[in-house]
C-alpha cells in the first residue's frame, strides 16, 4: 500500500525550486539592480576616464574613446556574469544555513533540484543583469555590427558561460562556512577579465603575464564575444570557450553535488 | 495491507553513531508503535537531535539497523522519506517567502495535483491560525508562529510518522500549550509522533512512552508510570496531633520513619488509591486520629535526576 507513490518527478520538483528562486528574486529585485551596478561603474570609469588614452592604445582605426568603448564591452559583460555568480554563492551559502534545506532532504523529491533552482534563477538574473549593462552600452556609444543571429549567438556563449560559472559559484557556496566567506571565495573571478583580453590586448602585457592571460578561460571567452559583435577574428576562441564552459560546468556541478550530499 | 497495521512504526536496533572520537549513540535499541506519542527524553548534548536526523534519513548511523514506516533505512531511505515529517529544532521555513507560499512549495514537492494542494494549504492556514498572516513574509511572524507553520508544511504530506525535535523549545508557555494540542490532535488520528524533547512535562503530558538518553545510551524506557515507579521516593505523609498517637501508629505500621519533633510518619512505598485506602482503614481500625495527609508521588524530575546521576540533595533527605 504504501510503497504506490514512489514515483519521482525530477522535472516537476526542479520547476518547484525555479518558482522558489523567481520568488525570492521578485522579494530581492534590488539585488538583482545593485549586481548589475559594480559593472556599469566599471563601464562609465574605463570608458569616460581612461578611454580616451586606452583606446588610442588599441592600434589601427580610428582610437579613442569612441573605440575604447566597443573594445571593452566584451569584458565588462563578463564582469557582468561574474558579479551575478557572487550573488549565487551568497544566496547559496544562506541558504545552506537555514533549516529549510535540511527539509528538502528529508523529503522524497530530486534532490539536486535544489540546486539546479539555484542555477536557473541566477541565469535569468544574469541575464537580466547583461540587458541592462548592454542598454547601458549602447547609450554611451557602444557600436557592435552584428546581426540578429550574431547578437542570439553570443548572447548563447554568455549563458553557456555563466551556467558554468555558477555551478562552480554553487559549490563555491557550500564550501564557503560563513556569508563574508560566500561572498569572497568568487572575488577572484571578478579581477579575471582584467588579466585577459577584456580591457587591454594580452600583447601589450609582459611576457610572464602574457603566458598566463592567454591561456585562461576569460580570453578565449570575451575574444568569442568579440568576435559575435564585432566581427573580430575568433580563431579558436569559440572551441575553447565551449571546452572551457564544459570543464567547469561539469566540474562545479560534481562537485556541488557531492557537497550537498555530504552529511551534516 | 492488513499486517502493516500491526508494524511498529519506528524499529532501531543496536543503532551507534559517532563524530570522530565522540560516541554520541551508543548501541540503541527502541520501538515505537503505530499512532503512539514516543518521547525521548535528555539533557542538552546527549544524542536527541542525532538520533532524529538519523530516523529522518539526514545522516547515517555507523552500525544498526533501523525501519521506519515498514522500511529499511540502509535500503529505501526515499521511501522513509515519503512517509515521514520532520519538524527540527530550528525552523525549516523559507523566511524570504509567505506563510501560504511556504505551504504552497510543500504542495508542489508533495506532489499534489493543483486542487487537492490548493485544499490542504487553505485548510492548514486555517487549522493553525495563520490565515491573517498568510500573505505576510515568514520574516516578519512571531516565533510561535513560525512554528506553528513549520509544523503545518511538515503536515502537507500526510506524514505517518512525524519526527518533532524539541517543537517547543524557545515558545512561550501559551503557543507551548498549543502545540501540545496540535500534537495531541496529530496522533488522534492515527499518526505516530516521535518527539524529543528536555521538558519532563511536555513528556509526561504528551508521551505515551519515554526513553531517557543520557551519553548515548537509553538509561530507562518505559510509560511515565513505569519510570516514576522506578525510583523510590513515593511515600504517604502523615501528621499526628500529638506523641502518643505517632506511637501507636508506628508500632501499626510498622517500618517506617518517623519524626518526633514534627510528629511525622513517612509511609513509604506505592500512593496508588488502593494502598491509601487500606492505609487509611488500618489507622481507622485503631482509632488513630490523624492530624494531616499527604501524598508526595514522584515525578519524573526525581526519575531524570536519579537517573542521569544528577541526583540533589535534597530529594535524597525526602526518600530516606
Amino acid at each position: 500500500m504504501s510503497t504506490v507513490a514512489m514515483a519521482s518527478y525530477p522535472l516537476r520538483d526542479t520547476w518547484t525550486m525555479i518558482w522558489r528562486q523567481l520568488k525570492h528574486m521578485q522579494r530581492y529585485l534590488n539585488l538583482t539592480i545593485q549586481l548589475a551596478l559594480i559593472p556599469i561603474l566599471f563601464l562609465l570609469l574605463f570608458v569616460y576616464v581612461f578611454g580616451g588614452t586606452l583606446g588610442d592604445g588599441l592600434g589601427g582605426g580610428s582610437g579613442g574613446r569612441d573605440a575604447y568603448v566597443n573594445y571593452v564591452v566584451p569584458g565588462i559583460l563578463m564582469m557582468m556574469v561574474t558579479a551575478g555568480n557572487t550573488g549565487t554563492a551568497v544566496s547559496v551559502s544562506m541558504d545552506m544555513t537555514e533549516g529549510i534545506v535540511a527539509r528538502f532532504k528529508t523529503m522524497a523529491i530530486a534532490r539536486v533540484s535544489v540546486l539546479t533552482g539555484h542555477v536557473v534563477g541566477s541565469l535569468i538574473q544574469a541575464v537580466l543583469g547583461l540587458v541592462l549593462v548592454i542598454g547601458v552600452a549602447l547609450l554611451v556609444g557602444f557600436r557592435p555590427n552584428a546581426t540578429a543571429v550574431e547578437w542570439l549567438a553570443a548572447f548563447g556563449v554568455l549563458v553557456m558561460i555563466s551556467f558554468a560559472l555558477t555551478w562552480l559559484c554553487v559549490a563555491l557556496g557550500m564550501v564557503a562556512k560563513s556569508l563574508e566567506t560566500a561572498s569572497n571565495y568568487p572575488q577572484p573571478l571578478i579581477f579575471l577579465p582584467f588579466l585577459g583580453s577584456g580591457f587591454v590586448p594580452t600583447d601589450s602585457m609582459p611576457s610572464w603575464l602574457r603566458v598566463f592571460a592567454e591561456h585562461q578561460p576569460f580570453t578565449p571567452f570575451m575574444e568569442t564575444i568579440r568576435g559575435l559583435l564585432l566581427g573580430t577574428g575568433i580563431g579558436s576562441s569559440a572551441i575553447l570557450s565551449v571546452a572551457w564552459s564544459a570543464a567547469i560546468a561539469l566540474g562545479g556541478y560534481l562537485w556541488a553535488k557531492k557537497l550537498f550530499n555530504r552529511q551534516a | 495491507m492488513t499486517n502493516t497495521l500491526y508494524q511498529p512504526a519506528i524499529t532501531v536496533t543496536g543503532l551507534r553513531k559517532s563524530f570522530g572520537d565522540n560516541l554520541v549513540l551508543d548501541g540503541i535499541n527502541l520501538t515505537v508503535h503505530q499512532g503512539t506519542i514516543f518521547a525521548l527524553l535528555g539533557p542538552n548534548g546527549a544524542g536527541k537531535t542525532t538520533m532524529v536526523q538519523i530516523l529522518s534519513t539526514l545522516i547515517s548511523s555507523d552500525a544498526g539497523d533501523v525501519t521506519v514506516a515498514g522500511h529499511d533505512l540502509a535500503c529505501e531511505p526515499d521511501a522513509i522519506r515519503a512517509a515521514i515529517g520532520v519538524t527540527g529544532q530550528f525552523s525549516a521555513v523559507d523566511k524570504i517567502l509567505t506563510g501560504e507560499e511556504n505551504l504552497r512549495l510543500m504542495a508542489a514537492l508533495n506532489h499534489l495535483d493543483r486542487e487537492e494542494g490548493r485544499r490542504r494549504v487553505a485548510e492548514l492556514l486555517e487549522r493553525f491560525d495563520l490565515v491573517e498572516a498568510a500573505k505576510k513574509p515568514v520574516q516578519t511572524y512571531s516565533g510561535g508562529m513560525q512554528r506553528r507553520l513549520d509544523l503545518a508544511m511538515t503536515l502537507v504530506g500526510k506524514p505517518r510518522v512525524i519526527f518533532l525535535d524539541e517543537p517547543t523549545t524557545g515558545l512561550d508557555p501559551r503557543s507551548r500549550r498549543g502545540m501540545w494540542q496540535i500534537i495531541r490532535e496529530l496522533v488522534a488520528g492515527g499518526v505516530t509522533v516521535f518527539l524529543t524533547t528536555q521538558y519532563l512535562d511536555e513528556a509526561d503530558e504528551l508521551a505515551g512512552r519515554i526513553a531517557l538518553l543520557d551519553h548515548g545510551r537509553i538509561v530507562a524506557e518505559g510509560t511515565p508510570d513505569e519510570l516514576k515507579r522506578l525510583i523510590p521516593g513515593g511515600h504517604i505523609s502523615l501528621r499526628f496531633a500529638d506523641a502518643g498517637a505517632l506511637n501507636t501508629a508506628a508500632r501499626v505500621l510498622g517500618t517506617t520513619s518517623r519524626d518526633d519533633e514534627a510528629l511525622t510518619l513517612q509511609v513509604p512505598g506505592d500512593s496508588g488509591v488502593t494502598a491509601l485506602r487500606e492505609l487509611l482503614a488500618r489507622l481507622d481500625e485503631w482509632s488513630i486520629e490523624v492530624a494531616e495527609l499527604s501524598v508526595h508521588t514522584p515525578d519524573l524530575d526525581d526519575v531524570f535526576l536519579t537517573l542521569t546521576g544528577r541526583t540533589d540533595d535534597t530529594q535524597k533527605e525526602t526518600v530516606r
